[in-house]
């Protein structure tokens, strides 16, 4: 027996931070890096006597999300209490949603290499993050910064409809994508504001019957989600293979080992002991209100990737490439529009020098310099010789960093190509009469000097000719 | 006369004409408190310098020609556990006696706004769980009508200020009774507002589906004035009503003629009611009945099951709100804590009292794995029924009258040591706060020792200005609520 | 009785109660009486009753995405029992 006698099961739980302004129950700021316990108040932190009041905006998000992930949306939801203690949990329970939660019965679609499937979305639900406990190295304390208490959150919770690492991965990948486009969450895994949770089980190839299943926290990092759960797939087959058991319990990934331990020697499972929120009538969601947000949702990644791909007909590697940023695809767009030449040659352009420049520089698409309009110029300049594709990456480059016209950029740096016949002509002439022995060889058989012709030419057009002109040229003077 | 002997709308007009001042009123407060508090022990702090000088910027604002309304400058005290900035707010418990509240409740902002000294803050059971303020951490208030019983709880330190006349008036809180019992058994009126009527921001949670701040007053229009102050819709409280409260003064002397007032068959029928409660009671009716009401029996089936509801709902929903209490942030920390949770688990065993630990472990188990439908759940749904039985006899009648107590004051100690015993204080007035309902009590009587004895009216989901009118019939034609204890009657 | 010892440590230990010997023999007592006391509601047909989950009424208050001040860092720690700059200090978990 194998791991390829196995068929993995598994689930994943995200958890999103939303990017409200302020707290999901009261108007401290969400804003990321603020000194400890700077952006806390009295119900943030939880003292006596609070109430929490709810962001309406944290609502509209998570419609979005809701229905951007096809799910029903429940006109009526509760708000549960999730009692627990821990020094970041200001006031000793959660408040989160249990029974009835705001979306239920979705799914979210990604390529496997068995072609496009469907991973359904059982939930997602609202509640508040916890704050920070950071270990003080010293001092044997903990410190407890609350900035982080009462930041939205949504919980999206998948059905067990993955079957392996990658799919996984992928499936992680879209649904960031999903939320980035939605601009409800930055997609950050290492900042933490977006977490996931995967509940992980085998069972043997062929069969109906799910294995216990484990769940793993402190996947940080995209890279780290297939490495956790191919650890823990292998972990489990080989346990079962030697006749054991699997556990129920909670296990994290260890980054450096590249290994899944078991947390806390806590035996018992947490009793939550949840029940309706008292503090918070059930969130009644208005007529006409899921149905305003659908009007308003951007086309979503996928959507996009599907036309790009036939619309603009793009290979999907490069599709995928525009479409990965929200920003990104809409500029190329708007090039494309005043462009009307070649997608792919825009394309090239993007995945190539744009891309390189803003990684180089650290930045960002909203600062760009130049305008679609100029965009469009360039490459028009390219396609009608006016800058040979080296030219033109000089200018570009220019551009990016000034934001002036490339045409003047060209002008000042001496790019522009000759392109007048008469003086292309001129200059053939002149060199064709001064090299009447290279003449003579070519006449005779020997194309090759051909080279050394237009390199003539070429010096004494000052680099200026257009090689297609000058190429032209020489092999209709030379009798071609 | 002396100033004590006004009630809140009294001293109001001479207030308005100058006939007296703010500060001399909360001066004769505090002489009250040092004569008598040293006996009925109703303060846990007294804030002398924070009501002179509120007292003079209400004297100010009166020579401005600028009066916030008819009760700036009247002294209040307040039940400790409303958060007043930069005041202790400790509940009645140790777990926060050196808590300075970072801020004030709503309650407490409409109050400064409307100009009334605060006093200080009153005794009360421990995180509101009690019918007698035995549970205070720091000591029992004493019921001014005779010093060796008790003034009820939880509010029995705001019920006894008032009754003593240390303060003209007092704001409570009441989940299962603790304004109205302890205003019956000190004669003074208390109303517990419907649910959702004033807020709770600011107001240290105990149950949060049941509690509600209320007015503690001498009589039903100075409760009236402080109802209409407080009674305001509160953004920073879900649950508070977005309606705005009426003019409580509209009709309360439009008297009770053709009224329909319930008599609930289940009440008058409870084993071990005091034959004197009884009594008095049932003459209040009769004399209700010669103002011009009809006495109506209703009956309320599911009346019998309430305690035990309310001894599911409210300890559950309490475990919940005191978990809060871990030594982390502010209150208490044990020294015994070597690891997180030894901290927390003697700092909680240490900082609560016996009745708030008995509390929080009930509803603890109400709520745990395998017990939340049994016990939580199940309850809920009996509430439920419990509710549904007052709509149904408020089809037939306009209000519900009963006793508020089954017995009078009784003896400090008597109790305390039989939780049982105890949580039977409160049979008449915990299915009005499991309904959500107006209630309050009035002075309606006297046992041969002296002690006082309440009326409770019970009305409709936000007919308080029934209940006040109803009451204030009652009171225009009785004298029971002039009484004032022997105690500093010299 | 109702509860066992065994029960009301677990209960205790859920409610972070460090409850001495006699404290839990007292509530073993107590709580088991109470419990006889509320087991009565066994009896009530609720099967086509809904449970009151929630006390107010019909109202589902929003407020605006709006920044508020917070509190000061002296407001927000002024009552700790303990701090290291404007943290809060804790004893540690036991791993």
């Amino acid at each position: 027996m194998s791991v390829a006698d196995f068929q993995p099961v598994i689930g994943l739980e995200v958890h999103a931070q939303l990017l409200t302004r302020s707290k999901i129950f009261c108007g401290c700021s969400t804003e990321f890096g603020a000194p400890p316990n700077a952006n806390t108040c009295q119900v943030c932190l939880g003292m006596p006597g609070v109430l929490p009041v709810l962001n309406e905006k944290v609502v509209e998000f998570a419609v979005r999300v809701g229905r951007a992930l096809e799910c029903r949306i429940n006109p009526v939801s509760i708000w549960a209490r999730k009692n627990y203690f821990y020094p970041d949990l200001p006031k000793g329970y959660q408040i989160s949603q249990y029974d009835q939660p705001l979306c239920q019965h979705g799914g979210l679609e990604i390529d496997t290499d068995d072609g496009p499937k469907r991973i359904r979305i059982l939930r997602i639900h609202l509640e508040e993050d916890a704050g920070k406990n950071v270990h003080d190295a010293g001092g044997g304390e903990s410190l407890v910064d609350l900035n982080r208490s009462g930041v939205p959150l949504i919980e999206i919770v998948s059905e067990p409809d993955i079957r392996s690492s990658t799919e996984a991965s992928e499936y992680l990948k879209a649904l960031r994508d999903v939320l980035v486009y939605l601009g409800v969450n930055d997609g950050n895994l290492e900042e933490g504001s977006f977490r996931c949770d995967a509940n992980v089980s085998v069972m043997p190839k062929g069969s109906t019957k799910y294995g216990q299943r484990v769940e793993l926290k402190n996947i940080n990092s995209f890279r780290f989600v297939q490495k956790a759960i191919d650890y823990e797939i292998e972990r489990q087959v080989r346990r079962l293979e030697e006749g054991g058991k699997i556990a129920q319990e909670t296990r994290l990934f260890d980054a450096v080992k590249g290994e899944t331990r078991s947390m806390r020697s806590k035996e018992e499972a947490h009793d939550y002991r949840y029940f309706p929120e008292p503090d918070l009538p059930p969130l009644r969601i208005p007529p006409g209100y899921v149905e305003r947000i659908e009007r308003e949702l951007p086309e979503l990644p996928r959507a996009k990737l599907q036309r790009f791909v036939t619309s603009y007909s793009l290979p999907a590697y490069d599709a995928k490439i525009l479409v990965g940023d929200r920003a990104l695809a809409d500029l190329f767009e708007k090039v494309e529009a005043v462009y009307g030449g070649p997608a792919k040659k825009l394309a090239n352009w993007f995945t190539g020098e744009l891309l390189r420049l803003l990684k180089e520089d650290s930045a960002q698409l909203a600062a760009l310099r130049f305008t679609p309009e100029q965009f469009a110029a360039l490459l028009k300049s390219v396609d009608g010789g006016e800058l040979s594709n080296n030219a033109a990456k000089d200018v570009f480059a220019e551009m990016f960093r000034t934001g002036r016209a490339p045409m003047d950029i060209a002008r000042e740096k001496g790019l522009i190509q000759v392109q007048d016949a008469g003086a292309v002509e001129a200059a053939v002439d002149a060199v064709l009469a001064a090299n009447p022995d290279e003449v003579e060889k070519y006449r005779s058989g020997k194309k090759q000097v051909l080279g050394f012709l237009v390199g003539q030419v070429m010096k004494a057009m000052k680099g200026k000719g257009n090689p297609a002109l000058v190429n032209a040229a020489l092999k209709a003077k030379l009798g071609d | 006369m002396e100033p004590t002997e006004l009630s809140m709308l009294e001293l109001g007009k001479k207030l308005a004409s100058g006939e007296l001042s703010s500060v001399e009123a909360v001066r004769a407060c505090l002489a009250r408190v040092d004569r008598l508090d040293g006996e009925v022990k109703a303060f846990l702090r007294v804030d002398r310098e924070g009501a002179l000088a509120q007292a003079e910027a209400s004297d100010r604002r009166r020579k401005d020609g600028k009066r916030a309304g008819l009760l700036d400058g009247v002294p209040v005290g307040l039940k400790d556990l409303f958060l007043t900035e930069g005041l202790p707010t400790t509940a009645g418990s140790k777990i926060l006696e050196s808590f300075i509240a970072p801020y004030d409740g709503t309650v407490v902002k409409l109050l400064r706004a409307a100009g009334t000294p605060i006093l200080g803050k009153l005794n009360m059971d421990e995180f509101a769980m009690g019918s007698s303020t035995e549970n205070s951490a720091f000591f029992p208030t004493r019921n001014p009508w005779n010093l060796a019983t008790s003034p009820g709880g939880s509010s029995g330190g705001s019920a006894a200020a008032v009754a003593s006349r240390m303060a003209f008036g007092a704001l409570g809180t009441d989940t299962g009774g603790s304004i109205r019992q302890p205003a019956a058994l000190t004669g003074i009126v208390g109303l517990k507002p419907t649910y959702g009527r004033v807020s709770r921001f600011g107001v240290v949670a105990f149950a949060s589906s049941l509690d509600q701040v209320g007015p503690m007053t001498r009589d039903v229009p100075d409760c009236a004035a402080l109802l209409q102050t407080i009674a305001v819709h509160d953004p920073c409280d879900s649950t508070s009503a977005p309606a705005k409260a009426p003019d409580y003064f509209a009709e309360l002397e439009a008297g009770v003629k053709g009224m329909k007032l319930g008599l609930p068959r289940e009440y008058f029928e409870l084993p071990g009611m005091d034959p004197e409660v009884r009594a008095a009671v049932e003459g209040a009716t009769r004399a209700l009945q010669k103002l011009g009401a009809e006495l109506v029996p209703v009956s309320l089936p599911h009346t019998r099951f309430a305690l035990a509801t309310y001894y599911l709902i409210a300890p559950a929903e309490a475990s919940s709100n005191l978990a809060r209490y871990d030594g982390v942030r502010y209150g208490l920390r044990s020294g015994e804590g070597k690891n997180l949770l030894a901290m927390y688990g003697h700092t909680r065993d240490e900082g609560f009292g016996l009745e708030v630990k008995r509390r929080v472990m009930l509803g603890t188990y109400a709520l745990s794995a395998g017990y939340y439908d049994a016990y939580y759940l199940k309850a809920q749904k009996v509430r439920t029924l419990i509710k549904k039985d007052f709509e149904d006899a408020f089809r037939t009648v306009d209000a519900v009258l009963s006793p508020t107590s089954p017995t009078p004051a009784f003896r400090i100690g008597e109790k305390v040591s039989d939780p049982l015993a105890m949580y039977l204080n409160d049979v008449f007035t915990l299915p009005c706060n499991l309904a959500g309902l107006p209630g309050m009590s009035v002075p309606c009587g006297f046992t041969r020792a002296n002690l006082p004895i309440g009326l409770q009216i019970l009305g409709r989901p936000w007919d308080e200005a029934r209940v006040l009118r109803i009451g204030r019939a009652f009171e225009r034609e009785h004298d029971f609520h002039r009484r004032t204890p022997p105690l500093g009657a010299a | 009785m109702s509860l066992t010892l065994e029960e009301v440590r677990h209960v205790a230990g859920l409610a972070r109660l460090s409850l001495s010997a006699e404290e839990e023999t007292l509530m073993r007592t107590q709580l088991s009486a109470i419990l006889d006391a509320v087991d009565e509601l066994s009896r009530v047909d609720t099967s086509a009753v809904e449970p009151t989950s929630h006390a107010a009424g019909d109202v589902s208050p929003w407020r605006t995405d709006d920044v508020r001040p917070s509190f000061p860092p002296e407001k927000a720690l002024g009552n700790a029992p303990a701090k290291v700059g404007t943290s809060f200090a804790v004893p540690r978990i036991i791993e």
